[in-house]
């Protein structure tokens, strides 16, 4: 039997070690295009995560009667369902954001990561953990998203979720609220978080290594006072 | 006997392929391209005052210090005697309009040397011409500042004025050509006087800096296709000429294109390289948005040297075809 992982690591997961836009480069379509504003990042965030988890809650509990040949055209109607709800709910409630984040809410069907952890965990996996997956999952997009929007709103139009931050005397840069903003802040931040992880890899081999060594010493000195 | 070690005027260099030969090391090179740079700054001090000059120090400046950060940050060895930064900030300044702000200045060199070459992993790596990184991302940033123009006047009086091309494309106006060839007109810190820029680049053609088959090739694709247009309607669009001496395009041609990195290494393929440039700039500048098309004409081809390079391989000789 395959060792279990703990529920906080599948939850902290989704947030870095695998997370969906910086590692597994998923949902790039809504990363790239809505997140001209930190607001709208949070918006997109917060909404893909409900259809998530809902998705991943639904799906789980039924993995067992889905059949494996219509099983995408099921997560589909599922994940569909629940983005209906988010966009009728938005419509009325947020009219403004649901006027800026445009066609890219219904869009939230076809995103690859929802469909991704519904093939590749929920499908597989107890009700609880799979929501607990989509937590994480949902909470590394949202992380992802705002920060994308909060770097190109400061540096686009000098300010965070409305209030302004930089100086007058600042000129905003428009190229940060074009797309090319988008590309270009997004290839940073991914160096930046491959920077620091292939830095606690390399950390971690190391300690590795020296225990390893360590106790093969010990191994070798022991051998040769046995001879 | 003799071996390499011990003679100290050899030393063996290991790097991969493909190699450049060439009778000068990079750093002799990289000095002698900043002394063919030296006639655009005379003709923009001339034309434009000397407060281009605050610009091209501060675009200097900024491009030394950010590659000297930056290899810092990254433990590895200041490389900056060899000039390629210098040579970036000059070519970024001389393509900036005149009486820029000298605070974005220093943004696009910032810009130029980090984005556009060190992320790459430094000289050598860079995919796109460092310095034409920095100005379409200042281009980008602020759209209105870049294309504010200014005549050239001999004085810091500011005018501001359309360039040849816009004046072309928004007015259907052509400019004198004697005009444009001695740079008195709008446009660039660097790039208006073709006489200047002329007397640098066939400097670097003559000394066999930079290789004469990407400017030939440029120079012959406008004149083609230019004149294609030209022969079709020579009321709606300008003569070959003008597109040979307006805007950047002798400086992209001479400075900018041949950049060592950023340009195929193939025979066949500069010309290809070459001809696909003047292609695209003849067609941005008469049916495009903005008036100029050199910069974003050689940053597309730039995307496009590792397939010219993969396409116009030489066979073995003997070799499966």
């Amino acid at each position: 039997m395959k060792k279990q992982v703990t529920l906080i690591k599948e939850y902290t997961k989704g947030i870095w070690e695998t997370n969906p836009v910086f590692k597994q480069v998923l949902g790039m379509c809504p990363t790239l295009a809505v997140t001209v504003s930190a607001e709208n990042g949070i918006a997109m965030g917060l909404a893909t995560t409900f259809v998530l988890v809902f998705s991943s809650f639904i799906i789980s509990l039924v993995r067992k009667l889905i059949p494996t040949q219509v099983r995408i055209a099921s997560y589909i109607v599922v994940i569909a369902t629940f983005v209906t709800i988010v966009d009728l709910v938005m419509k009325a409630q947020f009219p403004e954001l649901s006027v800026a984040l445009g066609p890219y809410i219904p869009l939230i069907v076809v995103n690859c990561i929802i469909l991704g952890r519904q093939e590749a965990f929920a499908s597989k996996n107890s009700v609880g953990r799979s929501v607990t997956d989509a937590l994480g999952m949902g909470s590394g997009f949202l992380l992802a998203l705002f920060m994308l929007g909060s770097i190109r709103e400061i540096l686009g139009s000098r300010t965070i979720l409305g209030f302004q931050v930089m100086p007058n005397f600042y000129e905003p840069w428009l190229i940060m609220i074009l797309p090319a903003g988008a590309f270009l802040t997004l290839g940073l931040l991914m160096g930046t978080f491959a920077t620091f992880s292939a830095r606690k890899k390399r950390i971690e081999r190391e300690f590795i290594l020296k225990k390893h060594t360590s106790s093969r010493q010990i191994i070798s000195a022991t051998e040769g006072g046995a001879e | 006997m003799t071996t390499i070690t011990e003679n100290p005027t050899y030393k063996l260099e290991l790097a991969s392929s493909p190699h450049v030969h060439s009778k000068w090391n990079t750093k002799q090179a990289m000095w002698l391209v900043v002394i063919a740079l030296i006639p655009p700054v005379i003709s923009a001090l001339v034309f434009f005052g000397f407060y281009q000059l605050s610009i091209i120090a501060v675009s200097v400046g900024f491009c030394v210090g950010t590659e000297i950060t930056i290899k810092k940050f990254r433990k590895r060895k200041v490389s900056i005697q060899d000039g390629s930064a210098v040579i970036t900030g000059l070519l970024l300044a001389l393509i900036l309009p005149p009486n820029f702000s000298l605070v974005s200045t220093a943004l696009g060199a910032i810009v130029a040397i980090s984005i556009g070459k060190e992320i790459f992993g430094g000289i050598g790596f860079n995919i796109f011409n460092p310095a034409l990184v920095g100005r379409a991302f200042l281009q980008a940033a602020f759209p209105v500042p870049m294309t504010t123009w200014y005549t050239p006047n001999y004085s810091v009086d500011t005018i501001t004025s359309a360039t040849p091309l816009s004046a072309m494309k928004f007015d259907h106006v052509f400019a004198d050509i004697s005009n444009m060839f001695i740079g008195n007109i709008g446009g660039s810190i660097g790039e208006t006087s073709s006489l200047a820029v002329l007397i640098g680049g066939i400097f670097l053609l003559v000394i066999g800096i930079v290789n004469w088959r990407v400017p030939i090739a440029m120079t012959t694709g406008v004149i083609v296709f230019g004149g294609i247009f030209w022969l079709i309607d020579p009321v709606k669009y300008p003569n070959p000429a003008f597109h040979l001496f307006a805007g950047g395009f002798l400086f992209g041609a001479l400075f900018m294109a041949t950049d060592w990195v950023t340009s195929p290494l193939t025979a066949k393929g500069m010309w290809l390289y070459g001809l696909g440039i003047s292609l695209m700039v003849v067609i941005i500048r008469l049916f495009g948005g903005l008036p100029e098309g050199v910069m974003y004409a050689i940053l597309l081809m730039n995307a496009f040297v590792p397939l010219i390079n993969k396409y116009t391989r030489p066979k073995v000789f003997g070799g499966t075809v």
